[in-house]
């Protein structure tokens, strides 16, 4: 269970990385990634994942496969 | 639309003179508005043009420097915004936040995102190389609080290194409230906060949605708990003597006749300045308003609101809606000679007795140019008062500085709007244009353009023009005038248009009334 940011979608913006609750997301070549291990989709924490609810761009974090 | 009609039946509903007589002390029964209730007589305002004489000495002292508070101060200092601060907690129908390319120009923009050392040191480098830069903003390109460690670490490590550079920022003011004491900390006495509605049935139209308290609001609570937001924090600047700006987005058919309600709800909280933007909406930046069709206002929308707006009210006319890393002064960007890499290879000295003194000179040159302005005004004005006709039209004037008619036509990038009548000619806007003179030639496909930007004006003050636009202007109704070149521009709009009424009264024209004029889109960048 883990999220993933499309990285061609993703602005650098940064917005998602304070509101992870997991401090799973980071830069990397001016984009964002999400660490899977550490990622809980904010079960337990949040009713929704904070990462897709602050992200501007629509479509930009999903489920990973 | 109803914006014709009187604003409001007293002056007191907007921003007066008396209100900002308490300002400078602590205001502090804010809480309800209350302090909306005492000022408003109508007379002078401190609008975006005035000068000392027109405001306490503590809030001049605060403004004088600040090209984006005192529309003098614009001509004679820099500014400059740092992009540290990229994410943001809300979306706006206006705002796309993908886009970013070097072509593109307007707020919420920019080329490169910079750590807090490296603003600081790109500050550092601008204010040794340009010592009129006396400001410095975060202004996004997200919301300068909704990453407020970014924000505050440079003005922190900026506040050591460079004590005399004033501080602002701006903000959609969503985090506002919980951040003022931060604010008041760095000594940050400027803050414009984007409010572009007071009423949530309006402001679910301009906001999708907000995070919020670990959660995405959508539709009127969003909107009810950014305006919420918005005012509360508004209120606690102003019970800590923060100057305020507030700026609102003009969206036609959305909240154009609403701005009226915000200005008497921003001015009851103390806010110093109202600034009513354009919409800017071109269908390729990709924003919600720009792929479905939601237009900008034309100039005279634009205008029709701000007057509306301005009895006795604050109003900030000279708005030149930058990006959020622009370098400059307003109006000239001059940010390409910044990029992180030319910074790397500069010498930095940071000498702020040097900069004290040449802002020294500075001051002195513009005492001087107030006293001329004021002698010109008073022993030459056109005695014009005699005729109480009711004829009020607009000029645009071709200006580089000085408060002068001192610019050719075909150098203009932008031209200044004076509305005359036999009382006074008095700075209404700006309008931008695209250069018509490249490398000494006119470019005649640029001349439309122009006289669409314009078109509402009778008349076009410059210094010099040549014989090919001045048959264009002529043919569209705008009467080309180089007679009042390098005089002051009040006493020359007074000038000219005693001229043009005397003509009117010998028969040899009919005052006919202008049309509308086209707002061109995109932040201003560079010269052209």
């Amino acid at each position: 269970m883990a999220l993933k940011i499309i990285a061609s979608m993703c602005t650098g913006c940064s917005a998602c990385e304070p509101e992870c609750p997991n401090v799973a997301i980071r830069e990397k070549n001016g984009t964002f990634i999400i660490d899977p291990k550490k990622c809980t989709e904010c079960e337990g924490h949040f009713d929704a994942p904070q990462c897709i609810a602050v992200c501007p761009v629509d479509g930009c974090i999903k489920k990973a496969a | 639309m109803s914006l014709t009609r009187t604003p409001a039946a007293s002056a007191s509903s907007y921003i007066s003179l008396d209100d900002l007589l308490k300002f400078g002390k602590a205001v502090t029964d804010s809480g309800g508005g209350g302090c909306s209730t005492s000022g408003g007589d109508g007379k002078a305002s401190c609008g975006s043009s005035d000068g000392p004489a027109d405001m306490p000495p503590e809030i001049w002292e605060k403004v004088k420097n600040h090209p984006c508070y005192s529309e003098e101060a614009h001509h004679h200092y820099a500014r400059m915004h740092v992009a540290v601060a990229p994410a943001c907690n809300i979306q706006c129908n206006y705002c796309n936040r993908k886009y970013d390319c070097s072509n593109e120009s307007r707020p919420g923009v920019v080329s490169q995102k910079l750590t807090p050392e490296q603003a600081v040191k790109k500050v550092v480098a601008v204010a040794s190389e340009i010592p009129q830069m006396t400001v410095l903003g975060i202004a996004g390109p997200g919301d300068s609080l909704a990453s407020p460690s970014r924000t505050f670490e440079t003005f922190r490590l900026l506040q050591e290194q460079a004590p005399d550079i004033k501080l602002c920022m701006s903000t959609n003011g969503l985090a506002l409230p919980d951040m003022v004491d931060e604010i008041a900390r760095y000594n940050i006495d400027h803050v414009t906060i984007t409010i572009n509605m007071v009423d949530p049935e309006i402001g679910e139209k301009i906001y999708p949605w907000i995070f919020y308290r670990h959660k995405r609001w959508t539709g009127r609570d969003a909107a009810k708990i950014l305006t919420e937001r918005q005012l509360e924090g508004l209120e606690k600047l102003t019970a800590r003597g923060i100057l305020t700006k507030i700026n609102s987005v003009l969206i036609p058919g959305v909240n154009d006749e609403h701005l009226i309600e915000v200005n008497r709800a921003v001015k009851a909280r103390g806010a110093f300045l109202h600034n009513i933007m354009p919409l800017i909406s071109e269908a390729e930046h990709g924003t919600y308003y720009g792929l479905n069709g939601q237009r900008g206002p034309t100039a005279q929308e634009l205008k029709a609101v701000q007057d509306a707006c301005s009895g006795g009210a604050n109003l900030m006319r000279h708005c030149r809606q930058c990006r959020a890393d622009a370098v400059g002064l307003l109006g000239e960007d001059r940010s390409d000679e910044f990029t992180l890499e030319k910074i790397e290879q500069m010498e930095v000295v940071y000498d702020i007795d040097k900069r004290r003194a040449y802002q020294a000179s500075v001051e002195s040159e513009r005492q001087a140019q107030r006293a001329a302005k004021a002698h010109a005004l008073a022993v030459q004005s056109p005695d014009a008062a005699a005729d109480t006709d009711a004829i009020k039209l607009l000029v645009a004037v071709a200006t580089q500085g000085q408060g002068r008619v001192n610019q050719h036509f075909g150098h203009a990038t932008e031209f200044q709007i004076f509305e005359v009548s036999a009382a006074a000619a008095v700075f209404v806007g700006h309008r931008r244009v695209d250069l018509y003179c490249q490398g000494g030639y006119g470019e005649d496909e640029q001349l439309p353009s122009i006289v669409d930007a314009i078109n509402d004006c009778h008349a076009v003050l410059v210094a010099k023009i040549g014989a090919c636009p001045r048959e264009e202007l002529e043919r569209a109704g705008i009467e080309p005038v180089d007679a009042y070149a390098h005089d002051f521009i009040e006493h020359a709009a007074l000038s000219w248009f005693a001229d043009y009424r005397a003509r009117v009264a010998r028969g040899e024209l009919t005052h006919q009334a202008r049309g509308d004029a086209a707002i061109r889109q995109g932040a201003y960048t560079a010269a052209a």
